[in-house]
């Protein structure tokens, strides 16, 4: 019971952090210099005032900026996200219709990244000090300092220009009109090179967090009782070390699961993906006010959200944290 | 052996068929770049948007590559001799996509009705439209109050789209929903568009030109990084870069692979002209003698072989090489940093910081910008350069926030369409980027300017010209950079694509695949 009233506070709150951050985002991106009308104007290569006169009316631009902030805040009180002029879309459609590709994306990255760090990480651990666990730890440093963009570029140039195994870009074949199997199999391959480079740098992550904290909880004392009692190396390590190493994973978890919208913009860009990372930077280099807010708005729920749910599993893997509060 | 003859022969057989047929038939990719932010031509009228939306809608006439009209949707025009009345003969047979006649009427709303309301560049040359009728339903007569010189080249389909009026008469234009699929009459009919991936074009069976189009479906790929496109180019996705879609450094090896062609034309009608805008107002810019030696200072060939890879030219002035009325019979400012020196010392330059700032267009401006720099900070001028993306270059130069900035506008194949507009005094305003941004007054030239534009002897217009660009250039108002040249990049086999003054934007009418 008392959980359940924990968790709702924390939806009550959550909900006013929204709230703020919708407010903070507006005067933020009306703060950054440029005019949506004048970029839309300007594309064409001619305005004149009646043009840009037009067109800041029909944005809503030439309302004072206390109304205009006014009809955005009532806007998002009712779940309405407004209308993009520059697409000439409601916002809410921008984004559900880039959703699925960017989730897909996100989360294969999200669940390689965190399958194979967890695994990499206590394999390295059980080996520390061997030239195996070098390797690894090796390769961990280096993925980390790799710049995406750079990785991003390499993986088109080795895995698609030079050896022509898979796609470099695209969400799926152009025209090639697949369905059912096929097509999962053709989308599929299209999103290996994106997901494994975005996965990169969260799985070296992962993998380094796993291995320092197996290796710090190995020595503490109730492992030495489960060794005593005679349990077998792997048993320990899942059952007693892992488990109570997991923790800061779950927090970085937390993290990279709050980015799983806004995200990916690097990676869609370089891979052409038809994501809301690559809608949020087209939004913000036309100054599309509507569709920028939009963006941001659902990558803060989303933060907000992964936040409360890392809370609820902190508990589920300590029960200790639920019983102290 | 009978069996191998036989076959042999059948497969012979097989390919004297093709190479018959070889011209119908087979889908073409292209690089879009940006996407577009909407493909309705009336209403949008930028870059991308009329490469695809130039497959879909069309005006009454087409320029060949030396500018001269040609049938589109008019199959014939006569002039009056006093250049006041234009008569357009209309197509037979026309279709709008879905089915619906074309009719004079369509040209009419098009031009006296919608476009007015929304095709600002439009609008300015309409002004000199007395009336716009259509006596039946296959004339249109365009009545003007002033022989306006340049008036046959406004039919171009991205100046004057022709758009149905069964659609958009009594509708909020903007809001039509009929602006999501775009109903033309051109040669490919819009089919789907998955935003963030690509935008599909069919064949319009209807059209009423036999035989074309030859391709059956185009595809408008959406690649947003600039080096995706390079690849998507050599891994074969795609079949057509055009112009300006990818850096100038991979184009030497773009154009080097087995099979790939390349061409500098279809940019004639456009003629890109780039310069910088000199501050006329206020600091060491609003000082003429300072101008000019920013145009000695600067080595523009450089510029054109490093940066640009040789692609472009030089201009003289104002009006590029490619425009109508061009005269190099003007002052031409060579590299030479003594005399820009001594003008400097002329007017006591005090060394007082000048603000750059370049154009946000990806790499090639930058170094453009860092080659500016160098070369001005020669001849002693100090420059700090400032960065921006495109919204806060478009806010700082229509704010007249800067002191020198990089642009290029479009000439539009005449003097009076593309050039005046950035030097009359009447063109003052803030607000907008691309009128007389740098604050030129020169009353004796606006003068000049407008009676040029409305001479009915092509010979009297040339020689206005003549005079307005000799001392246009003396003034240097601002410091033309180049006339860019940017190469549409595609596979040999594609044939015809590029056979207009505005190249692939209208293309595709006519291009074909050779098997």
């Amino acid at each position: 019971m008392a959980a359940l009233t924990q968790v709702f506070g924390r939806l009550l709150k959550a909900v006013l952090t929204l709230l703020a951050i919708a407010v903070l985002n507006f005067f933020l991106v009306h703060a950054a210099p440029g005019d949506p009308a004048v970029v839309l104007a300007g594309e064409a290569g001619a305005a004149d005032e009646q043009m840009i006169a037009q067109l800041r009316a029909r944005f809503g631009l030439d309302q004072p900026f206390h109304v205009q902030l006014w009809t955005y805040v009532s806007n998002v009180l009712t779940l309405d996200l407004g209308y993009s002029f520059r697409q000439g879309a409601p916002v809410l459609d921008l984004i559900l219709d880039r959703l699925p590709a960017t989730l897909l994306l996100t989360l294969s990255a999200f669940v390689i990244s965190l399958t194979f760090g967890i695994a990499l990480g206590v394999a390295a651990s059980a080996r520390v000090g061997k030239v195996s666990d070098s390797i690894l730890t090796t390769f961990a440093l280096l993925f980390y300092a790799t710049p995406l963009y750079w990785a991003a570029l390499m993986a088109v140039l080795v895995f698609s220009v030079q050896l022509g195994w898979l796609p470099g870009f695209g969400y799926e074949t152009v025209g090639a009109d697949y369905s059912g199997l096929a097509r999962v199999l053709d989308i599929l391959k299209h999103l290996i090179l994106p997901a494994a480079t975005l996965g990169l740098f969260f799985m070296a992550v992962y993998m380094r967090m796993t291995r320092a904290s197996m290796l710090e909880v190995s020595q503490m004392d109730f492992v030495r009782t489960a060794k005593a009692k005679g349990l077998s190396g792997p048993v320990i390590r899942r059952r007693h070390i892992l488990r109570n190493a997991i923790l800061p994973v779950v927090t970085l978890a937390g993290l990279q699961a709050g980015q799983l919208i806004g995200g990916a913009v690097l990676t869609e860009t370089v891979f052409a993906w038809p994501g809301i990372g690559r809608l949020m930077f087209e939004s913000l280099a036309a100054r599309d006010y509507n569709t920028i807010l939009g963006v941001f708005l659902v990558s803060a729920a989303m933060v907000i959200f992964f936040n409360i749910l890392t809370d609820v599993i902190y508990r589920l893997v300590d029960p200790r944290i639920g019983a102290r509060t | 052996m009978n069996y191998l003859k036989a076959t042999t022969f059948l497969i012979a057989a097989a390919l004297a068929g093709t190479a018959l047929a070889a011209e119908t038939g087979g889908r073409l990719d292209i690089v879009v770049q940006p996407e577009p932010p909407g493909l309705m031509l009336g209403l949008v009228q930028n870059g991308p948007t009329q490469l695809v939306a130039g497959d879909i809608y069309e005006s009454l006439l087409r320029y060949n590559t030396d500018l001269e009209p040609q049938p589109s949707l008019a199959k014939s025009w006569t002039i009056s001799d006093d250049g006041l009345v234009y008569t357009f003969t209309l197509q037979d047979g026309v279709k709008w996509h879905d089915g619906t006649a074309f009719s004079a009427d369509d040209v009419v709303f098009s031009a006296d009705v919608f476009l007015r309301e929304t095709h600002a560049r439009l609008r300015s040359s309409l002004k000199y439209v007395d009336s716009i009728t259509a006596p039946d339903a296959q004339t249109v007569v365009f009545t003007l109050n002033e022989p306006f010189g340049p008036f046959i080249s406004i039919f171009e389909t991205g100046t004057m789209p022709i758009v149905p009026k069964h659609i958009y008469e009594g509708t909020d234009y903007a809001n039509n929903p009929a602006n999501a699929t775009p109903i033309g009459t051109g040669p490919f009919k819009f089919s789907a568009w998955e935003k963030g991936s690509y935008i599909h074009l069919v064949k319009n069976e209807d059209y009423y030109l036999d035989g074309l189009p030859k391709l059956d479906e185009v595809f408008y790929r959406v690649i947003p990084d600039a080096a995706a496109r390079a690849v998507a180019f050599e891994t074969g996705e795609v079949d057509v870069l055009p112009g300006g879609s990818v850096e100038n450094w991979d184009v030497p090896r773009l154009t080097a692979m087995e099979g790939v062609c390349s061409t500098g034309k279809g940019w004639e009608f456009f003629a890109p002209h780039a310069w910088m805008w000199l501050n006329n107002r206020e600091g060491p810019t609003a000082d003429k003698r300072f101008r000019q030696a920013v145009m000695y200072a600067m080595d523009r060939e450089f510029v054109r072989d490093v940066v640009w890879n040789g692609f472009g030219k030089v201009p003289t002035g104002p009006v590029s090489s490619k425009t109508n009325f061009y005269t190099d019979d003007v002052n031409i400012y060579e590299h030479d940093p003594a005399k820009a020196k001594a003008l400097l010392d002329e007017m006591g330059y005090n060394g007082e910081p000048v603000r750059l700032l370049p154009l946000p267009y990806g790499e090639t401006w930058q170094r453009w910008a860092e080659a500016v720099r160098q070369n001005l900070s020669e001849v002693g001028i100090k420059i700090e350069i400032d960065a921006t993306d495109v919204a806060g270059w478009n806010e700082k130069t229509a704010q007249w926030d800067y002191d020198m900035a990089f642009t290029y506008l479009y000439q539009y194949g005449d003097p009076a369409l593309g050039v005046s507009r950035t030097y009359v005094a009447s063109n003052i305003a803030k607000g907008s980027p691309w009128n007389n941004v740098q604050g030129y007054v020169n009353e004796g030239l606006d003068a000049k300017w407008d009676a040029a534009a409305v001479m009915a002897d092509p010979s009297a217009r040339a020689d206005a010209y003549v005079d307005i660009q000799k001392t246009i250039v003396d003034d240097v108002p601002v410091a033309w950079l180049l006339e860019l040249e940017f190469p549409t990049i595609y596979r040999c086999d594609v044939q015809d694509l590029v056979t207009t003054a505005i190249g692939i934007n209208d293309g595709l009418r006519d291009a074909w695949l050779e098997k």
